[in-house]
């Protein structure tokens, strides 16, 4: 069917901005993704017209604003093809998903001198949370390293197993050179060794489909904001025999069943999980960007963002003094690069003055850039709506930034 | 020259440009102009790291006044380093604790200066002043 993406770039109210009176070029999609009106309006909606505590009143407008929370997480149950909505639990982002499942599932099951297998491709979050656990129970981290192409190593993942691995939490897609990681592989290899498995999805979510019952992975975690919704809005997907038997995150109102002195039962899922007002305008908002998703059709939008990325790479390999980092053979619309000797933080001061909007640094993924011996990168993330001139602007671009910085 | 006439002096020379890119070549000359920084100097005490350069900056105090060498490992931040390497040293600690200074705002560069830009930039100029307050003390 194919894309209109000029009728989609005028959906993004942001994209006829322009910066140092120059239009703006947006290529930090995998740092967050622009908003559609639908989602803006959707929230400013809440507000406007039925903003109430959820889960709480009698009243009218209480109960709209529950319904329409509610409806959302059928709508992110169905959307990653979950058993049930029960599955689903609201967080802030990514992150939080991922602190979460380190201490509720990381406390329940992990014993001193348990082991947990990342990947040398993991972005902070999904490192730090697991180092706090280390600290609070003396765990092991074991790390699956990456080729000189930017790929997971499977062969040394496999031998990482042992009879103390507890989980494994890998990213589907790396944020900094989109590799897509062969997750069914590594699913089916530690459940061959009885070990659930964590994905974190933050990069995948908005570039391809997502089943989860297909997958059989344990957990999916992902953020809203990398998805044209909201910011301060996550998900972590849970199979329900992993959340029944794990303990709570946070105690608050509504995840409990019953409180008194002498003791405090917890409610069931996925309220369980959820304490405090959670961000409900932000999760019916949510609501809208999967709408708009759907209503584009993740294949085509697969389709789009590969033959730009395509593109992209053809006109940046012509760029001289050129280095990309990390060339997988499966990848999404990332591209990782430095130019010449340049430090990443010139290109990007440089190309931020002509109205390009990209990343530059370590990507919050220090022991990647220690694995190819670099300070940081520059990355250009596409998402749907930028376009083949875009990327000829910026390959014109960074020719002029290496010759000033030559 | 004072403080002030060097600011002046260089806010002269960046008003002769409107464009961006002409404002950092500037910059860029000025940074690859920059004093080679003496590395018996490179040391862990003399490194002062942002989240994506790196600044290193030694100081010592020559008959009252303080001289200073820097580096950087970004070429515009180098840049700025030495403009205010040019407009800082040879002044006395009392000179460079009053100094106030408006020059990176007025050609342009403020937001370099931002918390938030990670560069090393901000931490830096704490430290030249923290450079002159202990001299001055020493002194004194």
């Amino acid at each position: 069917m194919g894309l209109n993406i000029q009728e989609i770039r005028n959906d993004f109210p942001i994209l006829a901005e322009k910066v140092y009176g120059k239009p703006l070029v947006y290529f930090d999609n995998a740092a967050t993704t622009q908003k559609p009106l639908s989602v803006i309006e959707a929230e400013a909606d809440v507000y406007r017209r039925v903003n109430s505590n959820i889960h709480r009143g009698v009243h009218h407008l209480s109960n709209v604003c529950t319904e329409a929370f509610e409806e959302v997480r059928r709508k992110v149950a169905g959307f990653i093809n979950a058993g049930s909505n029960e599955e689903i639990i609201f967080t802030k982002g990514t992150t939080e998903s991922i602190n979460l499942l380190a201490t509720s599932f990381g406390e329940h099951f992990f014993s001193e001198g348990d082991e947990v297998i990342l990947t040398e491709m993991e972005h902070h979050s999904n490192i730090v949370p697991w180092q706090l656990l280390q600290k609070r129970k003396g765990i092991h981290i074991k790390i699956a390293p990456v080729t000189d192409d930017g790929e997971l190593d499977m062969d040394a993942f496999e031998k990482l197993f042992s009879g103390k691995t507890k989980i494994v939490s890998v990213t589907h897609i790396s944020n900094v050179m989109g590799t897509i990681n062969p997750v069914e592989k590594i699913i089916e290899k530690a459940h061959s060794f009885d070990v659930p498995v964590i994905i974190d999805g933050a990069q995948a979510i908005h570039h391809l489909p997502v089943d989860v019952k297909q997958l059989d992975c344990d957990f999916y975690v992902f953020s809203g904001h990398k998805m044209y919704a909201p910011t301060g809005v996550g998900i972590l997907y849970g199979k329900r025999e992993w959340l029944e038997k794990m303990e709570p995150y946070q105690g608050g109102g509504e995840m409990i069943d019953r409180v008194s002195f002498s003791g405090t039962t917890f409610n069931e899922l996925p309220y369980k999980f959820e304490a405090g007002t959670p961000n409900f305008a932000g999760v019916i908002a949510l609501g809208a960007a999967l709408e708009y998703l759907k209503s584009k059709n993740l294949n085509d939008i697969w389709d789009y963002e590969h033959d730009l990325f395509e593109y992209a790479m053809e006109k940046m390999k012509a760029v001289p003094g050129i280095r990309l980092i990390g060339q997988a053979s499966d990848h999404t619309s990332v591209i990782s690069f430095l130019l010449g000797k340049a430090h990443p933080f010139d290109v990007g001061t440089l190309l931020d003055k002509l109205g390009f909007a990209l990343r530059t640094g370590h990507h919050c993924a220090q022991p990647l850039m220690d694995r190819f011996g670099i300070p940081g990168t520059v990355r250009a993330s596409f998402a749907f709506y930028n376009t083949r001139d875009e990327i000829d602007r910026l390959s014109e671009a960074l020719n002029r930034v290496g010759t000033m910085l030559g | 020259m004072t403080i002030n006439e060097k600011q002046d002096e260089i806010i002269e020379e960046f008003s002769a440009f409107d464009d961006w890119m002409d404002k950092y070549s500037l910059l860029i000359e000025m940074g690859n102009e920059l004093d080679s920084f003496d590395e018996v100097h490179r040391k862990e005490q003399n490194l002062i790291e942002g989240c994506q350069s790196k600044v290193w900056l030694h100081a010592e105090l020559n008959d009252g006044k303080m001289e200073f060498q820097g580096d950087s490992d970004a070429i515009i931040v180098k840049g700025i380093v030495a403009l205010l390497l040019r407009v800082l040293s040879g002044h006395t600690p009392d000179e460079i604790l009053d100094a106030d200074l408006y020059f990176i705002d007025k050609i342009g560069l403020k937001e370099h200066l931002s918390p938030t830009r990670s560069n090393g930039l901000v931490a830096m100029i704490k430290q030249i002043k923290a450079y002159a307050l202990a001299f001055k003390v020493k002194q004194n």
